[in-house]
């Protein structure tokens, strides 16, 4: 079942808070992790992993440098979901 | 066929740590390296690190250790009957690092092995401490992690020259009795060896090499099991847990794991801020700093959680002495 924006947002802001302490009402789509939010790779990882719990698509480390927004994960799980 | 000298448990009976006298800074690792304090302190954790001197051996460190733990279990030199020596930077590879260790220290022919499970081996070597006092094959164990990581190191690299340090740690195990109960709680232990590649050592002529963020993914994720399935093993809720120790490997791996341990109470180990990463010296030198200022107490129960190349990994609850 396809996820919305508004939901992987929502779970995305309850990761972010709980990896990097960054209240989840500051995660907005703009928002860039390193430059905006402060959250550098190993924190990265760490939301990689627990988004792969949430929304059961996997993030490989590879994939993690192109992920510079918040807008960029939540497409990437939105792309993921999508059945082949 | 009976088990004549088998013990009800057994239990730690005290700890010692020892340090190289060297002090290395960020600051001091900068001038050569390109990094930077404010960058290491964030990433790993690490604010100073102790170097051993180029003479000083992996034994003459496990003996200091080893001594002061010795020293401090009230037991005699002719009371220990097996010496352990957990370490994977011994500069040869015979003869063991536990026999001379045993000598240097008045100990007269104990049991004397050395044993390689990285920065595991502490949890390993105690766990096998363990057992052989309750099966009765031992009574009273010398157990030390002492590594010289710093002779394996390319200290032009600044993926690991910032990380790895030198020292010992050392813990004296004896036998429990019936009415208070084993001290040391069963070995969960374990290993990945698909993950050989992450750390290594390629040979003698060769510097340690890491894939830094494959081996924080894999610690992060698969060890908070590991260390629950520590506490069920010996009877422990986690929220009965007075201190959590893992290996000193980075600050940033050992608050993701202790996120997710259910034990908030739990005072967590940061040694490594000045200490570095010492490998199977980490827990017990870790260990031996928290009893000596207080942090821990009598009787208290605390995860030991070692992990490293291999990938190997082991935890168990112990009672602080």
């Amino acid at each position: 079942m396809a996820m919305t924006q508004e939901e992987i947002l929502s779970g995305l802001g309850e990761i972010i808070d709980e990896v990097a302490g960054v209240p989840a009402d500051q995660v907005t789509p703009d928002k860039s992790f390193v430059d905006d939010l402060d959250i550098d790779s190993l924190s990265m990882v760490e939301i990689a992993v627990a988004a792969q719990d949430k929304f059961g698509v996997e993030i490989p480390d590879d994939q993690l440098k192109n992920l510079k927004t918040v807008q960029d994960v939540i497409d990437y799980v939105r792309g993921a979901g999508v059945s082949a | 066929m009976r088990l004549t000298e088998a013990a009800p448990g057994a239990r730690i009976l005290a700890f010692g740590g020892y340090q190289p006298a060297k002090v290395v800074t960020n600051d001091d690792l900068a001038v050569s390296v390109d990094t930077t304090d404010e960058w290491i302190r964030s990433r790993v954790g690490i604010a100073s690190r102790r170097i051993a001197g180029p003479d000083e051996t992996v034994a003459d460190m496990a003996v200091a250790a080893g001594g002061k733990a010795l020293a401090a279990s009230g037991l005699a030199a002719s009371d220990i009957d097996l010496v352990i020596v957990a370490t994977c930077t011994a500069e040869a590879p015979i003869p063991n690092v536990a026999a001379s260790v045993a000598t240097r220290l008045g100990i007269v022919a104990p049991g004397a092995y050395d044993l390689n499970a990285a920065c595991a081996g502490f949890c390993y070597a105690l766990g096998t401490a363990s057992d052989a006092v309750r099966v009765g094959s031992s009574r009273h164990v010398l157990v030390i992690g002492a590594e010289k990581l710093s002779q394996w190191v390319d200290w032009t690299d600044r993926s690991t020259c910032i990380i790895f340090a030198d020292g010992a740690g050392a813990a004296v195990v004896g036998p429990s009795d019936g009415d208070t109960g084993p001290g040391i709680g069963p070995v969960v232990w374990g290993s990945d060896g698909t993950m050989a590649d992450k750390i290594f050592i390629k040979d003698r002529n060769s510097f340690i090499i890491q894939e830094g963020q494959a081996v924080f993914r894999w610690a992060t994720t698969a060890l908070h099991p590991v260390a629950k399935k520590a506490c069920e093993r010996a009877g422990i809720d986690p929220t009965e847990l007075a201190a959590f120790v893992p290996h000193q490997a980075n600050l940033r791996i050992i608050e993701a794991i202790a996120r997710r341990l259910g034990a908030p109470q739990a005072r967590v180990a940061d040694d490594i801020v000045h200490a570095g990463n010492t490998s199977s010296a980490s827990i017990p030198l870790a260990l031996s700093r928290m009893i000596e200022r207080g942090e821990i107490g009598s009787g208290d129960a605390v995860l030991l959680l070692g992990f490293g190349a291999g990938i190997s990994y082991a935890a168990q609850v112990i009672k602080v002495p």
